[in-house]
């Protein structure tokens, strides 16, 4: 289960690089589609059903709108190297390995091992799972026990809708030129 | 804890790809991956070892779940997470289409 779950995380991080280092627009977003599908595979390894289903419908609608943005535009990237040294490359990599071990260090007092956590606020919610009248837990607490929540998030979606739609929009003022 | 350090790793990925890459998707993509890792995270916290799936069911043992409410929060979040790279793209179109290109170093209209 845990090795499972190993392997995913190492996959996405390989598909993370190769992305990132990609040669051109098209493959590097194919390649983020490597790491969002292990970022499902690795949702139902942890028992979130829910989530892996929702998660691959967003990723197959952000690999779509992103591949039609670059259809349109243009595959290539730009052939003029960035120009920095390798010592610059090396000075970074040794940067963020420090900050990784910082981090690292300070946070294994804090967190609990993997596989032994224990549940505060959710014992309620199991708890009083009957009152929400709903069989799975995780929509219960999402359209009962935090539909506020809820409400904000559909008003965070239609502020993007209508922000896409403006910024989009073909027929804006009349040209004076 | 090894999955938590492996996690980190990958927002450190996507970390170094917003900060020095040079191209609006690559970015666009760094943000994306940064995302991923810290949803991964939140569902790592909440597993409970021998746990099951957080459904009531008459068929099935009611055993111990792994904890429902950072996976609702979750669900909230991926939901909103396509809502910005929406609106990162259509910005980043809107940018191609005034500059021609998608290099963030002739975009310099603005430049003092």
């Amino acid at each position: 289960m845990e090795i499972y779950l190993v392997i995913m995380l190492v996959l996405m991080i390989l598909g993370s690089i190769n992305s990132l280092h990609a040669k051109d627009l098209m493959s590097a977003v194919i390649s983020l589609g490597i790491v969002g599908f292990g970022l499902v595979i690795s949702f139902l390894l942890l028992y979130a059903p829910d989530l892996a289903i929702v998660q691959v419908v967003i990723e197959i609608i952000t690999l779509t709108t992103t591949i039609a943005v670059i259809v349109s535009a243009t595959y290539e990237l730009e052939k003029k190297k960035i120009g920095y040294s390798s010592g610059f490359y090396a000075g970074t990599i040794l940067i963020f390995t420090v900050i990784i071990l910082m981090v690292v260090s300070r946070f294994t007092n804090i967190l609990s091992y993997f596989g032994q956590h224990v549940m505060r606020m959710a014992d309620i919610y199991i708890k009083s799972a009957p009152e929400s009248g709903s069989a799975n837990l995780v929509t219960g607490i999402v359209l009962h026990f935090r539909a506020y929540d809820t409400l904000g998030e559909a008003t965070v979606l239609v502020t993007a809708v209508i922000g896409v739609l403006t910024i989009l929009r073909h027929s804006g003022k009349k040209k004076d030129n | 804890m090894i999955l938590f350090v492996l996690c980190f790793v990958l927002f450190m990925i996507g970390l170094y790809g917003v900060i020095l890459q040079r191209n609006l998707i690559k970015i666009i993509i760094g943000l994306a991956i940064m995302e991923y890792s810290v949803y991964l995270f939140l569902i790592l916290i909440g597993y409970v070892k021998g746990g099951t799936v957080p459904i009531i069911s008459d068929f099935f043992e009611n055993g111990p779940f792994v904890d429902p409410l950072p996976q609702a929060l979750v669900l909230t979040a991926i939901v909103i997470g396509l809502a910005t790279k929406a609106l990162l793209l259509s910005v980043a179109i809107r940018l191609y289409k005034h500059y021609g290109t998608f290099d963030i170093r002739k975009m310099n209209n603005l430049k003092g």
